[in-house]
């Protein structure tokens, strides 16, 4: 069946500087720039490009980012435990603008 | 990927021709005692099929005869494996008769096997005889541990590891030197050594207070049950291209086979433990090391398979 994500377009990301191969090239840059070992160790970011991944609920990302993980040495559970940082940090943003509501609604309310 | 042969579209060999590179011998420095495939574990990544269902193991006919080449040849170390050498009825006789001859002696072991009343007097040899020991710890956790290793092994694991330290083993500065030999529990790579290093350090520290000195880490090599898992899985082709595409030339100055000889249950030779779960013998025919008479010379090829690509993967196999 013909979808429109195939996991073997990951493999063809780079053909997207055919049509502006400067500024593809300042991405990757940056890219691979971002990811080296810095103040954080390549598993710390390769963690935290897992759990932003989930949130952008990207599948080429996710299928990248978990294979990266792995393979610097994470395990499932500290995977998992990125992904309710993620998710506590998304449902606190939704609750969070409960102090809006309440205030709107206080303004309104007798 | 050939489907029907499971074979990549570049050998190894014409990947290192590509790069003009050989597989020849440097000066053999090292000897690889396999002692048989009988087992207590069944691991998932095993290249030999090792088990419990497994009854090959070194008579003390052919432990006599390695014995005999190390006395021969005094190599720099010996390491021995299996299988799990522990279940070897004559492991004995084979540590003391080895102790004496190499300035390392190295002993493979599983941690499990280390159990019980025969486990410790084995640990109490090893301790006398300063035996070095690599034991197999897949992951700093139960779960990719068990999903390697099988149900429990991860308690046991860890007791018998704070029984190695109880005896003096991989602590800091101790000449008891105990270190741990990490595989990937799945179709990815390993880790780079020294972050994996620090981190199991780290974790087996702070949540089991276990210290070791050194952590290895290996990618599985795509044989045997693993290359049936990967089959199983669909992973096989993912991860044969993964080891292709990783090709690192420079890693082929260091691959172990160039300094080393290994010898099957039968005293059979070969070059590598998984030329030898191959069947591809050192030399291009059967030969036993009772009829070594001088070591391989500097520039003797080596032949090679496409599951040498296990061994050039990143930073190599060394």
């Amino acid at each position: 069946m013909e979808t429109y994500y195939d996991p073997k377009d990951l493999g063809s990301f780079a053909e997207i500087g055919k049509d502006a191969p400067e500024l593809a090239g300042k991405f990757f840059d940056y890219y691979n720039e971002v990811f080296a070992e810095g103040e954080l160790t390549e598993r710390e970011k390769a963690l935290i490009a897992l759990a932003v991944a989930h949130t952008v609920q990207c599948p080429y990302c996710i299928d990248a980012y978990t294979r990266a993980c792995l393979e610097k040495g994470s395990h499932l559970g500290e995977m998992t435990e990125a992904l309710h940082v993620v998710t506590a940090i998304r449902g606190g943003a939704s609750l969070v603008h409960g102090v809006q509501m309440r205030k709107i609604a206080e303004k309104l309310s007798l | 990927m050939d489907v029907a042969t499971g074979r990549l579209g570049e050998s190894f060999g014409e990947r290192l021709a590509r790069h003009d590179l050989s597989l020849t011998r440097e000066r053999t420095t090292a000897l690889q005692v396999n002692l048989g495939l009988a087992c207590d574990l069944a691991c998932g990544h095993c290249h030999l099929e090792a088990g419990p269902a497994r009854s090959e193991m070194m008579p003390r006919s052919v432990m006599a005869e390695v014995i005999a080449c190390a006395r021969r040849f005094r190599f720099d170390s010996i390491d021995l494996t299996g299988g799990a050498p522990e279940l070897v009825r004559d492991l004995p006789y084979l540590v003391r008769g080895l102790a004496p001859e190499t300035p390392r002696l190295i002993l493979r072991s599983n941690l499990v096997s280390l159990e019980g009343e025969r486990g410790e007097e084995l640990l109490q040899l090893y301790r006398e005889l300063k035996v070095v020991l690599v034991a197999s710890l897949p992951a700093g956790n139960q779960a990719q541990t068990e999903a390697q290793r099988g149900a429990g092994v991860w308690e046991r694991s860890i007791r018998a590891l704070k029984r190695l330290n109880t005896l003096g083993y991989g602590l800091p500065g101790s000449p008891l030197e105990l270190d741990l030999v990490s595989n990937p529990s799945g179709a990815f790579l390993p880790p780079p050594q020294l972050q994996a290093q620090e981190k199991f350090r780290r974790d087996l520290a702070r949540k089991h207070g276990v210290s070791f000195h050194n952590l290895y880490t290996f990618a599985n090599v795509p044989l045997g049950r693993f290359r049936r898992f990967l089959e199983r899985s669909g992973n096989l082709e993912g991860y044969l291209e993964k080891l292709s595409v990783g090709f690192n030339p420079c890693a082929v100055a260091g691959l172990m086979c160039r300094s080393q000889l290994s010898v099957d249950w039968c005293g059979r030779l070969y070059d590598c433990d998984f030329h030898l779960a191959q069947g591809i013998f050192h030399g291009g025919g059967e030969r036993l090391i009772s009829s070594l008479t001088e070591l391989p010379p500097p520039g003797t090829p080596i032949p090679s398979a496409d599951h040498c690509y296990a061994c050039t993967v990143g930073s190599g196999f060394t």
